[in-house]
């Protein structure tokens, strides 16, 4: 089945778009690269990408005006992936290099992963996700995650994560160390991947499909 | 927890995937784009993407064959071959590189790592390494460069430290003395350098049974194996080495 969707992912230069595009044309979408605040507010799909530092990645948001429409989009309701940045810049602030505000669409924070021996920050390779510890089986069920099995390996790249206030946001969780860190968020139709769903195989393609079915 | 990777690696000259033996005598192995795809769809954990022929072909042509095989690759890429300056890296991230591997042009000037570094993150510079062993003193490996048909005076080991040092995030080394021979990885010589940096470590060249990929990552403490016979030719799938090297109780991403 051809999904034929229009997917806007924003361009602020915070790192390559290019995988992310090519995911969601690999399911036939037509994508749009913008970084104008009236085209975001157009949008029926919005995927926020992005690599690099947080208050870069927010400051380059005020400065192209893109924090309202993107607030709008998801306040009437529409789908929204954040991914690896992307996500964090959901959370309401981050300790990455000072303390900067975010988008503050998930309420949390964005902290560095533990340092702790064995356990290399950054965090980069194949690692499982799985549903949180006081949730049951059937948590993923209705979410971007449904179909995928638990510990099934995503890729990461990243020293931060977020860590959202209410565990009702947490939609996994991945192990580092002997800790467990949030690596998915979800508030109704706003989700954020830690992981590159882009990057990710197969299973990552199928989160990307689940994401256009929503 | 991390797994250990399987990464297939392409190397491409004119437009096809080729292999030899000691970098020598070339057969080719098949089409980039098509062998891309099938190794991403496969399970392999990463795809290698390594232009052999260089400094001496146009880099426009390589750029636009990186992104008709970055098209179809869902997992992450790393390109290499001839970069020599932070400029070029960002031309090939742009492209659909995810990483991008130096070699040469890093040991003429260490500084196109800590550059790099800086621009795009460690995580997307690798420093690859081509070892060979030094005659006559047992232990040590002098680097090479130019395809390995140039030999200098830098001990790999104090290289690879030193890399480290400047930013790169990952090293791709690969033994001279094992390429496309199948005979096994050089192990004492990954152990070595695994054993002085704090970054991954990717083991390449001499890959052939599967014990020798599971000796590799054990004994000789890789993150990482790089492979490419076995993979071109089919001798093995990714799911053949994969199902094997759980088996051995190594943790790796299984194939669905």
């Amino acid at each position: 089945m051809s999904l034929k969707q229009q997917v806007t992912v924003i361009d602020y230069f915070a790192g390559n778009t290019y995988s992310v595009t090519k995911a969601f044309e690999h399911f036939d979408c037509q994508v749009d690269l913008v970084s104008q605040p009236n085209l975001i507010a157009d949008s029926d799909i919005l995927v926020l990408p992005g690599v690099g530092a947080f208050g870069d990645g927010m400051e380059t948001l005020r400065q192209r005006r893109l924090i309202e429409p993107i607030l709008a989009h998801v306040e009437r309701g529409r789908p929204f992936l954040g991914i690896c940045l992307g996500m964090q810049l959901l959370l309401g602030s981050s300790e990455e290099l000072g303390v900067h505000d975010g988008l503050g669409i998930i309420p949390g924070k964005v902290r560095r992963l533990p340092d702790e021996p064995g356990s290399k920050v950054p965090h980069v390779g194949w690692a499982g996700l799985h549903i949180p510890e006081e949730q049951d089986s059937s948590y993923w069920k209705d979410t971007i995650l449904r179909d995928v099995p638990v510990d099934r390996d995503m890729y990461f790249v990243h020293s931060f994560a977020a860590v959202p206030d209410h565990t009702e946001h947490i939609m996994s969780r991945t192990g580092f160390g002997t800790h467990w860190f949030c690596s998915s968020v979800r508030k109704g139709n706003v989700y954020g991947c830690q992981f590159h769903p882009e990057k990710s195989g197969p299973a990552g393609l199928q989160i990307i499909e689940n994401f256009l079915r929503l | 927890m991390l797994t250990k990777r399987i990464i297939p690696c392409l190397d491409v000259k004119d437009n096809r995937v080729v292999k030899g033996v000691n970098f020598l005598n070339l057969r080719d192995a098949g089409d980039p784009v098509e062998l891309g795809k099938r190794y991403s769809d496969e399970g392999a954990d990463e795809l290698v993407f390594l232009d052999i022929t260089a400094t001496i072909r146009s880099k426009k042509t390589i750029v636009d064959l990186v992104e008709r095989v970055a098209e179809n690759v869902f997992i992450p890429f790393t390109v290499g071959g001839g970069i020599s300056t932070a400029n070029e890296i960002d031309i090939l991230l742009r492209a659909g590189a995810d990483k991008c591997s130096i070699n040469t042009a890093a040991v003429q000037n260490p500084d196109v790592l800590a550059e790099s570094a800086e621009r795009f993150g460690s995580q997307c510079v690798v420093l690859a390494i081509d070892a060979r062993r030094k005659k006559g003193e047992s232990g040590k490996w002098i680097v090479t460069v130019k395809a390995g048909s140039e030999p200098t005076n830098i001990d790999a080991v104090e290289w690879a430290v030193n890399a480290e040092r400047l930013g790169a995030g990952e090293i791709l080394l690969t033994s001279m003395d094992a390429d496309g021979t199948k005979a096994g990885y050089d192990i004492e010589l990954t152990r070595v350098v695994a054993e002085a940096v704090n970054i991954p470590v990717i083991a390449s060249g001499g890959a052939g049974t599967l014990e020798s990929l599971a000796e590799v990552l054990e004994q000789g403490k890789a993150d990482a194996v790089l492979a490419a016979s076995i993979f071109h030719y089919s001798e093995y799938s990714i799911r053949q080495v994969k199902e094997y090297l759980a088996g051995q109780g190594i943790l790796i991403r299984p194939v669905r």
